[in-house]
C-alpha cells in the first residue's frame, strides 16, 4: 500500500487529495517515513522539516475537508534544493560556510509552492553552491544514485534527482547553471527542465553565476513537470532579470500530435567522447519521432566546441563576485583565529568554502585582474555571441533541437577525475546556458542498468514545445520503472 | 602563459582565501591546466564581434519609488555570528598596526 501510494506521480496524489481518498498528512506521513527509514541509503536529504510539513498538511487537508478553494499542488509531498531559502528553515548550498544558516524569507518559488499547497519536505543535497556534476563536493557528503549506489547521482542537483528516483517525494526543484538540473535527471532517470532565462524567478536563490541561473522542476514525468512549471512561472519584482512573457498553461502542450514538427539534430553533439550505446539510444529515439511524423533536419552549431571554455571563463567570473558577499560577518561561518579585518575575512572564507569553490573564485577572480579582463572574460562574452547566434541562426528552420544530455552514464563515486574531466561531463548542456535557452529532458533507455535521457533544447520561451514533444516521446518509449531501494 | 607561485599568491590575495604551501602548488597546477584549455577561445575570431552581456532582450523597466515592507533590522541581522545591540561587531578596523 506505502510503496504503491508512493509511485504515484504528483498529479496523481493530487487527484486523490482533492477527491479525499487520501488526506495530505497521510500521505505526507509516508514520505517521512521512507524516508527516515531508506534516506540513509542515497543521501537526497540534508534536512527534514517535518513537524511544519505535517502542521501546512493538515492545514490543507481542513482546507478541502471545509469545501474551500486550494491551489493546484494541494497536499502534495515536494522538496527545494539546499541552495533556496525558506523561512525558519536551513538552507546551506551545501557549503560549510552556512552552516546553521535559517532563512529569514521565502525564496518566491517557496512562496509560490506553498501558496499552491504543496508540502515542502525538506532541502535536498547539492554540490557546494551548485559547482560540480556529482554532488560530491557538497560539506554534507555524497549522494547516491538510486540507480546503482556506487555511483553519482550528477549534480548540482544530485539530491533533487535521486528524491525523485527513490520515489521520496512527487516534485523537486533543482537550479541549472551549466547543466545541474539536466545532466542529474538524465543520470538518474528522471524528467527535468531548465527554463528559459528570466522564466522562474531567482529570489531567493543563493547566486552561482547570475547571467546563467535558472530553476525549475524534476519529476517523474512531463505532465508532473508541466504541472510545477504552471505554479512557478512568471515576472517578479525581486528578481530584474525576470520576464514578463506570458505563461500559458503548459498541461495544454501535452498529448498532442507532432507531426510536421521540425526536429534539428546538430552534427556537433556527436563527438568522439560519445558513449556509443547512449549514441544509440540518442538515433533510436530519433527513429521513434520520425514515426510520430516529425521532420528531422541535420542542422550546424559550429561554435558548440567553445561553449566549455567560454563557460569556465563567465561562471567563475559571475562566481567570484557573487561570493564575495560571504565575509564572515553578516552571516554564516566566521573564525576565531582572526587578529584584524583582514584576517576575519580570508580565514572565514578559506576555513569555510571547499576546494572546487575556492578553485573557481581564483578563476573568476583572475579573468576579471587587470590585464586579463579583456583576454579572458571579453573574449568569452564575444564568443558566448556567437555561440548564441548560432541558435538563433537554427531556430529560424526548426523547432526544437535534439542531443544527448551527457557523454557518459554515471560515473563511480570512486572514479578519480580531474577538474577538467569533470567540466567536460557538461558539454552538451552548457550551451542553453550560455544562450539562455530552455531545455527538457526525458529518460530515453537504458544502458548496463543504468539510465540514460534525451535533451530537446527549444526557442526562448517555448517550454510549451518542448514540454509537447517530451511528451510524445514519453508515450512511444513506452512506461519507465524506478529503481527499488 | 602559466601562472607563477607570485601570481597564483595574488590571486588568492584578491580573493580573501589562504592556503598551506602544499595546496598552492596544487591550485598552481590545476589553474594552469584550466587555463590552457581556455586559451582555445583564442581560435575563435572575433574581431568583428560585440561582447554579449545581457542574455535577456526585454529592458529593465523604471518603477515608482515608494516605501514597501520589508525586512525589519532584527530580522536582517538574526544570522550574524556576532552582533550586540543592533550593530555587528568585527575586529578594530581603524588605527590597527597595518
Amino acid at each position: 500500500m506505502i510503496k504503491n501510494l508512493l509511485k504515484l506521480t504528483a498529479f496523481e496524489i493530487r487527484e486523490k487529495i482533492i477527491r479525499k481518498e487520501i488526506t495530505s498528512e497521510e500521505i505526507t506521513t509516508l514520505v517521512f517515513e521512507n524516508i527516515e527509514k531508506k534516506d540513509s541509503i542515497v543521501g537526497s536529504f540534508v534536512n527534514l522539516r517535518k513537524e511544519k510539513a505535517l502542521f501546512e498538511a493538515r492545514a490543507i487537508d481542513k482546507k478541502i475537508a471545509l469545501g474551500e478553494a486550494v491551489g493546484f499542488l494541494a497536499g502534495v509531498p515536494v522538496a527545494v534544493k539546499d541552495n533556496m531559502v525558506s523561512m525558519g528553515d536551513p538552507s546551506s548550498s551545501g557549503s560549510k560556510i552556512l552552516e546553521g544558516y535559517l532563512g529569514i524569507y521565502d525564496a518566491t518559488v517557496v512562496k509560490k509552492l506553498k501558496e499552491a499547497g504543496a508540502i515542502i519536505i525538506g532541502k535536498t543535497n547539492m554540490d557546494e553552491f551548485a559547482m560540480g556534476s556529482s554532488t560530491m563536493t557538497s560539506c554534507y557528503g555524497m549522494t547516491k544514485n538510486p540507480w546503482d549506489l556506487e555511483r553519482v547521482p550528477g549534480g548540482s542537483s544530485g539530491g533533487a534527482a535521486s528524491s525523485i528516483a527513490a520515489q521520496q517525494v512527487f516534485l523537486s526543484l533543482g537550479s541549472d547553471t551549466g547543466g545541474s538540473i539536466r545532466q542529474p535527471a538524465s543520470f538518474c532517470g528522471v524528467v527535468g527542465l531548465k527554463p528559459t532565462y528570466g522564466r522562474v524567478s531567482r529570489y531567493g536563490l543563493m547566486a552561482f553565476a547570475s547571467s546563467l541561473d535558472q530553476i525549475g522542476p524534476l519529476g517523474k514525468n512531463v505532465q508532473d513537470v508541466a504541472l510545477c512549471m504552471n505554479v512557478i512561472s512568471g515576472n517578479d519584482d525581486f528578481d530584474s532579470v525576470s520576464s514578463t512573457s506570458p505563461v500559458p498553461d503548459f498541461l495544454k502542450y501535452l498529448n498532442q500530435d507532432i507531426k510536421g514538427l521540425k526536429i534539428g539534430i546538430p552534427e556537433e553533439y556527436f563527438i568522439e567522447g560519445l558513449n556509443q550505446d547512449i549514441k544509440k539510444i540518442v538515433l533510436d529515439s530519433i527513429e521513434k519521432l520520425k514515426s510520430l511524423g516529425a521532420e528531422i533536419i541535420k542542422i550546424s552549431l559550429p561554435h558548440t566546441k567553445y561553449a566549455v571554455s567560454t563557460y569556465y571563463v563567465l561562471a567563475p567570473a559571475e562566481a567570484s563576485s557573487n561570493l564575495g558577499r560571504f565575509d564572515g560577518i553578516r552571516y554564516g561561518h566566521r573564525t576565531t583565529k582572526a587578529q584584524n579585518i583582514e584576517e576575519l575575512y580570508s580565514k572565514s572564507r578559506s576555513e569555510g568554502f571547499g576546494d572546487e569553490v575556492k578553485r573557481r573564485i581564483m578563476m573568476g577572480t583572475h579573468v576579471l585582474s587587470a590585464g586579463f579582463f579583456d583576454a579572458y572574460f571579453k573574449k568569452a562574452q564575444k564568443v558566448r555571441a556567437l555561440i548564441k547566434k548560432d541558435f538563433d541562426v537554427a531556430f529560424e528552420k526548426i523547432d526544437i533541437i535534439l542531443t544527448p544530455v551527457s557523454p557518459t552514464t554515471a560515473f563511480k563515486l570512486s572514479d578519480e577525475k580531474t577538474p577538467i574531466e569533470l567540466y567536460l561531463e557538461d558539454i552538451f548542456t552548457i550551451p542553453a546556458n550560455i544562450a539562455g535557452l530552455p531545455g527538457l529532458v526525458v529518460p530515453a533507455g537504458l544502458i548496463n542498468g543504468l539510465p540514460v535521457g534525451i535533451q530537446f533544447l527549444g526557442k526562448y520561451f517555448e517550454e510549451g514545445t518542448l514540454l509537447k514533444v517530451g511528451s510524445a516521446f514519453e508515450k512511444i518509449r513506452g512506461e519507465w520503472i524506478f529503481p527499488k531501494i | 602563459m602559466a601562472l607563477s607561485r607570485e601570481e597564483v599568491l595574488k590571486i588568492a590575495k584578491l580573493s580573501r582565501l589562504e592556503f598551506k604551501d602544499e595546496e598552492i602548488e596544487r591550485f598552481q597546477e590545476d589553474l594552469n591546466n584550466i587555463f590552457v584549455y581556455i586559451d582555445e577561445l583564442n581560435q575563435v575570431d572575433t574581431s568583428m564581434v560585440e561582447p554579449l552581456t545581457q542574455i535577456t532582450l526585454e529592458t529593465s523597466d523604471f518603477r515608482e519609488d515608494f516605501i514597501k515592507k520589508s525586512l525589519t533590522q532584527e530580522e536582517s541581522m538574526k544570522n550574524s555570528p556576532n552582533q550586540a545591540e543592533g550593530m555587528l561587531i568585527v575586529p578594530k578596523v581603524v588605527g590597527g598596526e597595518d
